[in-house]
């Protein structure tokens, strides 16, 4: 076991030493596992059939937002130590971490895009006003966000 | 997890080495994945743009809500768990073959290729059966004329909308409708219902009893797109997870031949456990955007 590999080609300066056990690897199988667990859970927490918590409520938000947090972190994880990036030279992690960000504008643009066409759908392109949302303000909990 | 050792002043970009420390297979795999992290992302950012331009949605929880073998039962995000947990136990199962690859233990590599490729054989048949119950089942939904259509999930066709008529409206739309759909109607209840010997008015009565009673619900088609961006995206993620358990069994059997104990290391087994952790990952998110929110 204590055998190691030779450097997969001559590019390679530093051969990494593997003496870690699979501890590590373990770990992080068990971490993904309970923040799925967890993100079902509040998932279901949602669902109809469960009906325990409003998703465009203010728990159902901080829900939704949690648990596309916690997919983050699982990405993470996955990345940096089942990929291996994280053990890779820090130059290299950044040619593929730094072009990702591309991600943040990409997202915010189209959404953005969609809650337009949204508007646009509902005001017949603009010519008639959006429709009122009948609310029954007496329902609001005094004090209580949208 | 590996500590490298390596020293503070090395002049990586004088040439005569990677300035990355890593093999020109490594790295182009690196960005071959990053490219499909793109390919995948725009895919998914569209179905979300798409999402947030209507009104209404599908309701996730009501679309994939069966599980094999218990039949009618209503179990919500059950069947896409176990396929969640399959991936990530064959992810784990992938970087033991790594870690055993880097040890030159080719008999532990060939154990946990094994496994990760049984993993991916049972990815594949879930999202299988998953597929074929929505291509195949049909629900009656209020089509266009007034009348009672016949619908089945296609990437043209969705009949999950949020709103269910009620039994008056129901009936209405029941004498508009052709008694072959009645027909129907009465066996996806009663598979065994023998109709042969029943006139159109027996069969629309016998369809109107099931409405009143409450065994039959009528919906209304929801938003056309999410056939085309469910079957799409997970497809693609489908056939990723395909091509996966090809270069996996292809690794395997190069392991077997001992081609990587001839060469002496065993980074092409890094560089396919690489593009597998990548499918998982992808998973994540298709997992989030189509199931969980």
């Amino acid at each position: 076991m204590s055998d190691h590999s030779v450097a997969a080609s001559p590019e390679i300066t530093y051969q990494p030493e593997h003496t870690g056990g699979t501890k590590r690897l373990w770990q992080v199988f068990w971490l993904l596992s309970a923040v799925t667990i967890v993100e079902l859970a509040m998932g279901y927490s949602m669902t109809k059939q469960a009906g325990w918590v409003d998703k465009s409520s203010g728990l159902g938000m901080f829900f939704v937002g949690a648990i596309v947090i916690l997919s983050l972190a699982k990405a993470y994880y996955i990345v940096g130590v089942f990929m291996h990036l994280g053990s890779e030279l820090k130059n290299f992690r950044l040619t593929i971490v730094v072009p990702l960000l591309l991600f943040v504008w990409f997202i915010i643009a189209f959404l953005w895009d969609g809650s337009s066409w949204l508007d646009l759908r509902n005001t017949n392109g603009g010519s008639r006003p959006a429709p009122v949302e009948q609310k029954a303000p007496a329902a609001k909990e005094p004090g209580a966000k949208d | 997890m590996s500590a490298t050792s390596i020293p503070k002043n090395v002049r990586w970009w004088n040439g005569g080495r990677s300035p990355f420390n890593a093999s020109y297979g490594k790295v182009m795999m690196w960005y071959f994945l990053m490219s499909d992290a793109f390919t995948f992302g725009a895919f998914i950012i569209s179905y979300a743009t798409l999402r947030f331009s209507q009104n209404s949605w599908v309701d996730a929880n009501q679309v994939f809500n069966a599980f094999p073998g218990l039949g009618h039962a209503d179990l919500p995000l059950a069947f896409v768990s176990l396929m969640t947990f399959i991936l990530i136990a064959s992810s784990v199962t992938m970087v033991l073959a790594v870690h055993a690859g880097h040890h030159m233990d080719r008999k532990g590599v060939k154990k946990y290729m094994i496994m990760t490729i049984i993993g991916g054989a049972m990815f594949l048949g879930c999202q299988a059966w998953e597929w074929t119950h929505l291509l195949m089942g049909e629900h009656f939904v209020l089509g266009v004329n007034g009348t009672i259509d016949a619908m089945n999930t296609t990437v043209s066709h969705n009949p999950w909308g949020n709103l269910q008529l009620d039994k008056t409206a129901a009936l209405n739309a029941l004498k508009a409708t052709s008694p072959d759909i009645m027909k129907q109607m009465i066996l996806s209840h009663d598979h065994h219902a023998n109709l042969s010997a029943l006139n159109d008015g027996q069969i629309m009565a016998k369809a109107s009893e099931l409405i009143n009673a409450g065994h039959l619900s009528i919906g209304t088609p929801g938003p056309k797109s999410f056939g085309s961006y469910f079957f799409g995206i997970t497809g693609f993620h489908g056939f990723h997870v395909f091509s996966g358990v090809v270069i996996n069994v292809i690794m395997y059997l190069k392991a077997h031949r001992g081609d990587f104990d001839q060469r002496g290391h065993y980074e092409m087994i890094e560089k396919a456990g690489l593009y597998w952790h990548f499918v998982d990952l992808v998973w994540v998110f298709v997992f989030l955007c189509f199931y969980l929110i």
